[in-house]
């Protein structure tokens, strides 16, 4: 079995990736804790959040190092994903909706 | 068997011009002429199909909390409040979730090494971070735990809770608990790669004693994607549980 068929990062790439998520992680819970609301509050918290992923798949699981074949593969499927958000975001607006007007008060 | 890739050293077909190792050729090339796609060892190929399918899983799980908590019509819990942590008098918002993400972290840190140096042939040293890694996920099954042990005593359960939704109980013990469960599955196979390091099994090549599989340093790069998987479902269950 060929094994390390792609090259094995420096450690110094490994623990910039670890400080890094270190302070994110950091930030995401200040931004929880400065009393922001609302749409800068949850952009912020998702731009972090998405941050954090991209270093962990990025540099942790290799993917920086694979060939696009697997990139592809891996990172395309859950694209339908956001689909399904989206429509269970609809979904769930319209039970709100129809609760507030049927069984109010 | 599959017929080898023909960027492979062993390939047969000498003749045939190289394959395009980077960019769209490379895609274009992987696919093509029915042959073995993915050029990388069957089991670090099959790891990432799993997490795939974990993903798939773990984000239904999320879409159904965002469902739950959109179309509620009763206040949803406070998590500020309701995992607040008592130091000295002083509550402390979301303390214990911090420290656990802290703990997580550093575990993916630890394991990233440990494939490095399991590649480099340091056994010593790659044991030692299996260990460790292994170690501090443990941990953080450990403050999970304290976690639930104190909802539960607040009156938590999946069906109420003295704070608002009575959903949020349901989505709070089976996300957390289905997560729990990857990081505790995870610890167990941590032991058992720091043990086949340690005594020599993958550079000996020796077979496994349940399935057979000769041992291989590409084994704990498949332990450590998965490890790293779990690290990374956390971090969306941080942000999008925790902190919204």
């Amino acid at each position: 079995m060929d094994q390390g068929s792609h090259k094995q990062p420096e450690l110094r790439v490994y623990l910039q990736v670890w400080l890094w998520l270190f302070v994110l992680s950091v930030f995401s819970y200040l931004v929880d804790l400065s009393g922001l609301e609302g749409l800068p509050k949850w952009s912020l918290i998702t731009l972090l959040m998405l941050l954090k992923a991209g270093l962990i798949v990025a540099f942790f699981m290799h993917m920086a190092w694979e060939r696009l074949s697997i990139i592809y593969a891996v990172l395309l499927p859950p694209v339908a994903l956001l689909f399904l958000a989206a429509l269970m975001a609809l979904e769930a607006n319209h039970t709100l909706s129809s609760r507030l007007s049927l069984f109010a008060g | 068997m599959a017929r080898p890739h023909p960027g492979h050293p062993t390939s047969p077909e000498k003749s045939a011009p190289p394959a395009p190792r980077e960019g769209m050729a490379s895609l274009v090339s992987d696919w093509s002429s029915e042959r073995r796609v993915f050029d990388v060892p069957w089991g670090k190929a099959m790891m990432w199909i799993f997490i795939l399918s974990d993903v798939f899983i773990f984000s239904c799980l999320l879409v159904g909390y965002m469902v739950l908590r959109m179309a509620t019509v009763e206040p949803w819990p406070d998590a500020n409040e309701v995992f607040a942590l008592h130091v000295g008098g002083q509550s402390i918002p979301l303390l214990l979730i911090a420290i656990m993400t802290l703990i997580l972290i550093t575990s993916s840190g630890t394991m990233a090494l440990a494939v490095k140096y399991g590649y480099a042939k340091e056994r010593g040293r790659a044991t030692l971070l299996l260990l460790l890694t292994a170690l501090l996920g443990a941990t953080f099954v450990g403050m999970q735990a304290f976690e639930w042990t104190m909802l539960i005593g607040e009156g938590v359960r999946p069906w109420v809770n003295p704070w608002g939704a009575a959903q949020f109980g349901a989505v709070f013990f089976l996300i957390t608990g289905f997560h729990g469960t990857h990081v505790t599955i995870g610890v167990i196979f941590l032991v058992i790669m720091a043990v086949k390091v340690g005594r020599g099994s993958l550079e000996g090549s020796r077979a496994g004693f349940l399935t057979g599989r000769k041992g291989s340093y590409g084994m704990i790069e498949s332990l450590g994607l998965y490890w790293h998987f779990v690290d990374l479902v956390w971090v969306f269950i941080f942000a999008v549980f925790y902190l919204w």
